[in-house]
C-alpha cells in the first residue's frame, strides 16, 4: 500500500534521477523537513537543545562522514576523534582570527564569520584526512585501522602540545567567543535554543543531501567498487588513488564540520584529550555500525540510538524511578551494551536494514499475497 | 523517530519537577568512571551535610533543602546535560568538582545568573570578582596551592631553594596545566629549576615519566593528579624509591584512596589541604546521630571522616552558610540564585562561626568581597602516616605569595575580559 512504485510514472530522466524517486518517500522527507524547520524551533528549550538535539545533529554529521569512509569506500578508520579535534581547533583559529608569525612580525586575519569558519574548518580537516589517508593506498583492513589509530593519538598529542593552536591560553582549553549569523548569536553563552538548533540543522540538511547524492552518483559508485573488490574496480577503470583519497577527503570534511560544531556551538569550551579522545572514535564507529554501513539514513538512526538512549535511560531510572545515580549509570552501560549486542545478532546490518525490511513489508501491506 | 517522541513525551512529564518552595542544591557528582574513587567520598560528604541540616535544623532558615544529584562521570558532555536538566529546577549554586566542566559552566552560568563555586579547582583567575561576577573559588585556588608548596620547600631549606630542581607531574588537561605559569614565575623569583612531566588521561601509564624522574633525580616532585593517576604515581614513586617526604601533591592528590594502594611505602607522602583532616569534630557526632543512625547516609556510608568526605562536607557547609547569608541580606527564606550570589559575595567565615557549627579550626577564616572571590589563599601541608593510616597537618595554615599571584590573576582575568568583550563594569564600589 505504502511505498509503491506502481502508478508513480516518470516521464523524464530528471524525474527518474531525483533524490527520492518514490513519491511516498518524498512526501515523508518534506514532512520531516517541515517539522524540523517550522515546528521544533518553536517548541524547544535549552535542555532539549543541549541534551538531545545538538548532540544528535552533530553526531549525525560525524556518522555520515565516517559512513562514507567505512560504509561506502570500505576503508576502516579509528581516527574520527582526532579529525574532529582538527575541525574544532581549526574553527577556533578561524573564528578568533588566524595569526602567523614571519620573522618576528605578526600577520593576522580578521575573525571570520562562524558559518564560514565551520566550513573552512571542514576543508582543513579534509586536507589532514587526505594526509593520513595516504597509507590506505598500501595497506588495508586492520592494518589501516592501526594507521588511523596513530592519527588519533598523534592529533590529540599535537593539540595538547602546540600552543599556537589554543592561542597560548594557560589552561590549554579553547573557549568559543560569542559569534553569530545575521546578528543572532549561535556560539557563546547568550544563545537562544532555536538559533543554535537551526544553525546545526542547516548544516545537517545540506551535508546529508550532498552525501546522499554523492553516494548515488559516479563518485559513490567508484567508492563502492573499491569497497567490494579493489582489483576488479581497478580493472574496470576506477583509479584507486583518486577513489580512496576522495573518500578520505569527503569523510574528513564531514567529520571536521562535526568537530567544529561540537566545539563552537554545542560545548563552547573544549579540552582535546577529554572531548576528542579515542572514546569518541569508537562512539562514532558504533553509531555507523549500529545504524548500518553504507546508509545515510543509518547514520541518523545510529546517532539517534546512541545519543538518545542514555539520556532516556537516565531520565527513566533516576528521574522516573528515583534510583541512585551511580546504580543508574552502571545499569545504563549494561543496558546499552546488551541492546547493542542483541541488536547486532538479530540484525547484523543495522537499523537501516531494519528500515528497509519495514519498507518492503509496507509496500505489500495490508495484502501480502 | 519513535524513540525521539517517547523521549520528548517522557522528558516533558519529568521537566515539571518538584515545587520551588525548597532551597534546591545540586551535586554534579561522579560515582562511576576512572575518577569515581575520589568522586564518591566528596559526593557523600556533600549530601550528608545537607541531610544533617534537614534532619537536625529543618533546613536552612526554616526552608527544607532539596539536593538533586546528577551523575557526570567527569565527562563534560554529561556535565552539560546535568546542568541543563537541573537549572530549570531552581538550582542555587553549582559545584561540579571538575575543572573541565567548570570551564564549560563559567560563561553559561554567568549568562543564566546562577553562581558557581569551584572550591579549590576551576579557573584560578575567577578570584577577580569584578570580571567573574558569578564565579567563586574561595577559600584557595591552584595558584595558591603552587605557591604554598614552594613556600613549604623554602621553609624546609631555610629560605633558599636556589638551584634546587623541582619536577611537576601533572594531569595533561586544563586542571594539570593550571599551576605551570605560577611555578614558572616563582622559579624566576626563587631560582629553582622546573621540569614538566605531563601524564595523559586517565593516568594509568606513567612508567616513562617516573623513569625520567629516576634518571634526573629532582630534589622535589610536585603532583597535580586526580583519580587513578594519583595511585599510580605514588606507587611508581615507591617503586623507584623516591624519598616520599620530598613528594608533594596538590589537595586533589591527597586522599586515603591515593596512598593506601602503595602500602607502607607511601609513608611520609605529603599533600596540601585547605581544611582539616580526621573526624575529631563535634559535627561528626551529629552526623552519626541524625544521618548515619537513621539510615540516611549517602552512598555506602563508609567514607565518613576521609579527606575527601571532609572536603565535601566543607563545600556543603560553605554553600549553606552562603545561603544563610543571602537569607539575612535579602530578608527572605526562599532565596533565588541571584540572591544566593549576593550571599556568596557577602560570606564571612570566622573561627567563632565554625565552632558554632561544630567544626572548630576546620578551615581558615576568610571573607569574600566583591573584588576578591577567592578568599585569602591559606593552605597547609598534611602528611600521610602509613602505620596509623591517617593524615595529619604538619604545618600551620600559611598564605600564598600574593605579590606574585596578584599580577598573574589580574593579567589572566583581563585577558578573559578582553577575549569575551566584557567591560569591567562597575560592579564593585
Amino acid at each position: 500500500m505504502l511505498y509503491r512504485e506502481a502508478g508513480d510514472y516518470k516521464t523524464s530522466y530528471v524525474d527518474d534521477g531525483q533524490s527520492f524517486p518514490i513519491k511516498f518517500d518524498r512526501i515523508g522527507f518534506y514532512a520531516v523537513l517541515l517539522v524540523a524547520f517550522a515546528v521544533i524551533p518553536f517548541l524547544i528549550n535549552s535542555y532539549w537543545v543541549n541534551a538531545i538535539f545538538l548532540p544528535f545533529l552533530i553526531y549525525a554529521i560525524a556518522a555520515i562522514g565516517l559512513n562514507i569512509l567505512v560504509g561506502y569506500a570500505g576503508q576502516v578508520s579509528l581516527g574520527t576523534g582526532g579529525f574532529m579535534a582538527v575541525g574544532a581547533y581549526a574553527c577556533y583559529k578561524f573564528m578568533t582570527g588566524i595569526d602567523i608569525w614571519i620573522d618576528g612580525v605578526q600577520y593576522a586575519l580578521p575573525p571570520i564569520n562562524i558559518f564560514f569558519s565551520v566550513i573552512l574548518a571542514g576543508f582543513v580537516t579534509a586536507f589532514v584526512g587526505v594526509l593520513f589517508g595516504l597509507p590506505s593506498l598500501r595497506i588495508k583492513g586492520f592494518y589501516l585501522a592501526v594507521a588511523t589509530l596513530a592519527a588519533q593519538f598523534f592529533l590529540v598529542w599535537l593539540f595538547n602540545k602546540w600552543e599556537w593552536a589554543y592561542n597560548y591560553s594557560a589552561s590549554g582549553q579553547i573557549n568559543a567567543p560569542e559569534r553569530g549569523v545575521f546578528g543572532i548569536p549561535v556560539t557563546g553563552p547568550a544563545t537562544e535554543a532555536w538559533a543554535t538548533y537551526l544553525f546545526c540543522l542547516v548544516f545537517v540538511v545540506i551535508l546529508a543531501f550532498i552525501a546522499r547524492n554523492l553516494t548515488r552518483g559516479s563518485v559513490g559508485r567508484k567508492w563502492m567498487a573499491i569497497r567490494d573488490m579493489d582489483i576488479a574496480a581497478e580493472i574496470i577503470g576506477v583509479n584507486p588513488l583518486r577513489a580512496k583519497l576522495t573518500a578520505f577527503a569527503v569523510s574528513s570534511f564531514y567529520v571536521g564540520i562535526a568537530g567544529a560544531l561540537f566545539f563552537s556551538v554545542y560545548l563552547g569550551a573544549v579540552e582535546v584529550g577529554e572531548a576528542f579522545g579515542i572514546q569518541k572514535s569508537f562512539l562514532v564507529l558504533f553509531m555507523v555500525i549500529i545504524g548500518g554501513l553504507g546508509s545515510i539514513f543509518g547514520s541518523f538512526a545510529g546517532a539517534a540510538f546512541l545519543v538518545l538512549l542514555p539520556v532516556l535511560l537516565k531520565n527513566v531510572l533516576v528521574g522516573g524511578l528515583g534510583w541512585p545515580t551511580d546504580l543508574a549509570a552502571h545499569l545504563e552501560f549494561m543496558i546499552v551494551g546488551a541492546l547493542i549486542v542483541t541488536f547486532l545478532i538479530l540484525e547484523p546490518h543495522g537499523l537501516a536494514q531494519l528500515w528497509r525490511v519495514i519498507k518492503e513489508k509496507l509496500r505489500l501491506w495490508p495484502f501480502p499475497h | 523517530m519513535n524513540m525521539k517522541l517517547a523521549t520528548l513525551a517522557l522528558g516533558a512529564a519529568l521537566a515539571a519537577g518538584p515545587a520551588l518552595a525548597e532551597l534546591t542544591f545540586t551535586s554534579l557528582s561522579y560515582r562511576t568512571g576512572p575518577y569515581a574513587a575520589n568522586g564518591i567520598p566528596f559526593a557523600d560528604g556533600y549530601a550528608d551535610y545537607f541531610t544533617l541540616l534537614n534532619e537536625r535544623d529543618g533546613g536552612i532558615g526554616g526552608e527544607k533543602i532539596n539536593l538533586i544529584e546528577c551523575e557526570t562521570g567527569y565527562n563534560t558532555e554529561k556535565g552539560v546535560e546535568c546542568y541543563e536538566s537541573t537549572k530549570g529546577q531552581g538550582a542555587l549554586v553549582y559545584q561540579p568538582l571538575s575543572t573541565g566542566i567548570t570551564y564549560q559552566l563559567i560563561p553559561k552560568a554567568t549568562a543564566d545568573g546562577i553562581p558557581v563555586h569551584s572550591m579549590g579547582y576551576g579557573r584560578t583567575s575567577a578570584k577577580n570578582g569584578s570580571v567573574f561576577r558569578n564565579i567563586f573559588n574561595y577559600p584557595a585556588n591552584y595558584w595558591d596551592g603552587a605557591s604554598i608548596a614552594i613556600k613549604h620547600l623554602l621553609d624546609l631549606n631555610g629560605g633558599d631553594i636556589n638551584g634546587k630542581r623541582v619536577a611537576l607531574v601533572y594531569h595533561n588537561s586544563a586542571y594539570g596545566k593550571e599551576p605551570i605559569r605560577t611555578l614558572e614565575e616563582l622559579a624566576k623569583k626563587h631560582g629553582y629549576e622546573l621540569s614538566l612531566l605531563p601524564v595523559d588521561h586517565p593516568g594509568q601509564e606513567q612508567k616513562s615519566q617516573w623513569l625520567q624522574i629516576r634518571r634526573e633525580r629532582p630534589d622535589y616532585v610536585l603532583m597535580w593528579g586526580w583519580g587513578v593517576m594519583n595511585q599510580v604515581a605514588i606507587q611508581e614513586a615507591v617503586n623507584i624509591r623516591f624519598p616520599m617526604e620530598n613528594f608533594i601533591g596538590i589537595w586533589w592528590s591527597g586522599s586515603e584512596n591515593d596512598v593506601k594502594p602503595a602500602g607502607e611505602g607511601a609513608n611520609g607522602y605529603k599533600a596540601l589541604t585547605f581544611h582539616n583532616v580526621g573526624s575529631d569534630y563535634p559535627i561528626f557526632d551529629d552526623i552519626k546521630k541524625h544521618v548515619v543512625d537513621t539510615g540516611k547516609a549517602a552512598g555506602a556510608g563508609d567514607q565518613i571522616g576521609t579527606v575527601l568526605y571532609n572536603r565535601g562536607l566543607y563545600a556543603a557547609m560553605l554553600a549553606a552558610e552562603a545561603a544563610r547569608t543571602a537569607q539575612e541580606l535579602h530578608g527572605t527564606a526562599a532565596i533565588t540564585p541571584a540572591q544566593m550570589r549576593d550571599g556568596m559575595e557577602g560570606l564571612s567565615i570566622t573561627e567563632a562561626r565554625m565552632t558554632e557549627l561544630g567544626m572548630p579550626d576546620f578551615g581558615p577564616s576568610f571573607t569574600v568581597t566583591c573584588t576578591n572571590h577567592g578568599g585569602d589563599g591559606y593552605g597547609a601541608v598534611s602528611q600521610w602516616d602509613a602505620k596509623s593510616g591517617s593524615w595529619s597537618l604538619i604545618t600551620d595554615y600559611m598564605q600564598s605569595d600574593q605579590d606574585v599571584l596578584g599580577p598573574l590573576i589580574k593579567a589572566d582575568s583581563e585577558a578573559y575580559a578582553a577575549e569575551n568583550k566584557l567591560e569591567e563594569k562597575k560592579f564593585c564600589p
